[in-house]
């Protein structure tokens, strides 16, 4: 997949960072405003699409690898198994609120409330955005090497070619 | 009251639209105006967070749907499926959808949800005790993360069983370019 | 009523699904019905006159960390929002496997016609 114009790149370079901050700021405050992990994830996986989309698919294999963006992505379901049987181990019941029940209570409508329930929204955004990046990408990876010799030129495909 | 009605119709336009339609672009973008028109619902519906959810989930949608039809066979099927089995399902499908009818009848009316009613629903203890069980002031993001977190967890073992799918399927031909080129 | 017309946006999406010929007609035919289902679900909970179930500074009294009685009386169902949330997400990657079966399809038959696939063999 070849990259855009210079406008294009430009404008991309820019916006690209506030959609990245809107993603994490959608996840770190689900449990106060609506979102929560999975709009913040899917934000987040968005950002990184839009910079394939203008880039090129090369610019953004190096600046986020397929094997970090996979372990990631395990990181992020393993994440929220700990934070279950963390509460297995302290408390007695699978994913109880340990913290909200007594080590760090915090008040409601503050950033620090609510215990264990921002901690599971990390977990889930970092799990959602990674996957759906890695799909994205193996989407646009596919396409570009299912082209075989003998095919039809289609205008797009070979103003791709010709590139 | 008639906003709802006004959005539903444009859904349904659309989807008729999305169906009939012989070019497939066309039938992705009808497919796309679908679920913003759904977002807008959501909106309507007072579900804030749903409908942050399904613009976003819409937009990656339309990406990957565009992705596949784009510089493809995109003009086609000429010709129709047999006429028989084509009459033989519109005919089931419209009684089904008489017998479904008939249960709309039983369902609460629409703006007075069942759980307004009994005050021993699961509901109501959700909304009376969610702040002061959990700590949170979103009592959605209570409820799907401390007092059904199962179902989260079960969500998260679908996404993942369903990408990691996606990449299987996906991965097979650019291995073995990877491999011609590296021998 | 409303419902009705729910049921009519899935009845359609059934029809494409049961009926089109093209592969990626019957993968926007299962979106249709999935948009159907999850916005029936969100409709089986709203109130007439209702707020969304999110509290803000004024339903809560600080002293006793109780909720008020206007914040019960109004709010909407949040049972139903948790479930469709996580069921919209799950339709994303589900869209993301059909479409790629799709694409695999269509590389190595050239076609995404599935009663051409059905003759040509290998």
């Amino acid at each position: 997949m070849k990259g855009m114009t210079v406008i294009v790149k430009t404008v991309a370079s820019w916006v690209k960072v506030l959609i990245f901050l809107f993603g994490i700021y959608i996840i770190l405050f689900g449990h106060l405003t609506p979102g929560g992990g999975f709009a913040g994830g899917v934000i987040l996986a968005s950002s990184y699409v839009l910079l394939m989309l203008a880039f090129g698919r090369t610019f953004v294999e190096d600046n986020l690898p397929l094997p970090v963006a996979s372990r990631l992505d395990c990181l992020g379901a393993f994440l929220f198994a700990l934070i279950a049987i963390a509460g297995l181990v302290v408390g007695g019941t699978f994913f109880l609120n340990f913290l909200y029940q007594e080590y760090l209570v915090g008040e409601p409508f503050k950033l620090v409330s609510g215990g264990t329930i921002p901690l599971s929204n990390v977990a889930i955004g970092l799990k959602v955005g990674a996957s759906l990046f890695l799909v994205i990408f193996a989407l646009s990876v596919f396409r570009c090497d299912s082209e075989k010799p003998g095919d039809e030129p289609s205008p797009d495909r070979a103003v791709e070619k010709g590139e | 009251m008639a906003v709802f009605y006004i959005l539903l119709l444009f859904m349904i336009v659309a989807a008729i639209i999305a169906v009939e339609t012989k070019n497939l672009l066309s039938a992705v973008i009808c497919v796309g105006a679908i679920g913003f028109g759904g977002s807008l619902m959501f909106l309507f519906l007072r579900a804030p967070d749903i409908a942050i959810t399904q613009i976003v989930v819409e937009v990656l949608g339309l990406i990957i749907l565009i992705r596949a039809t784009i510089a493809r066979d995109v003009t086609l099927i000429s010709g129709d499926r047999e006429f028989f089995g084509t009459v033989v399902s519109v005919v089931i499908l419209f009684v089904i959808f008489l017998a479904g009818m008939q249960v709309f009848a039983t369902l609460p009316q629409f703006g007075a949800p069942i759980f307004a009613r009994l005050p021993e629903a699961a509901s109501q203890a959700y909304v009376r005790d969610g702040l002061s069980d959990t700590g949170a002031t979103n009592v959605v993001t209570s409820v799907y993360l401390d007092y059904r977190a199962y179902d989260t967890l079960g969500e998260a073992t679908v996404l993942f069983t369903a990408i990691v799918g996606a990449t299987v399927i996906l991965r097979g031909k650019s291995r073995k370019l990877l491999e011609d080129s590296d021998a | 009523m409303l419902y009705a017309l729910c049921f009519l946006l899935f009845m359609i999406g059934l029809y494409c699904a049961v009926v089109k010929k093209n592969m990626v007609k019957i993968v926007l035919g299962i979106m249709i019905m999935e948009y159907a289902v999850n916005l029936f679900l969100i409709m089986l909970g709203y109130r007439a006159g209702g707020t969304a179930p999110i509290l803000g500074v004024s339903d809560v009294n600080r002293q006793t960390a109780s909720v008020a009685a206007h914040f019960l009386n109004t709010a909407v169902d949040p049972l139903p929002q948790a479930l469709v949330l996580t069921s919209i997400v799950i339709s994303l990657g589900s869209l993301a496997l059909m479409i790629s079966i799709c694409i695999r399809t269509y590389a190595k038959y050239g076609t995404f016609d599935i009663t051409e696939i059905r003759r040509l063999r290998g």
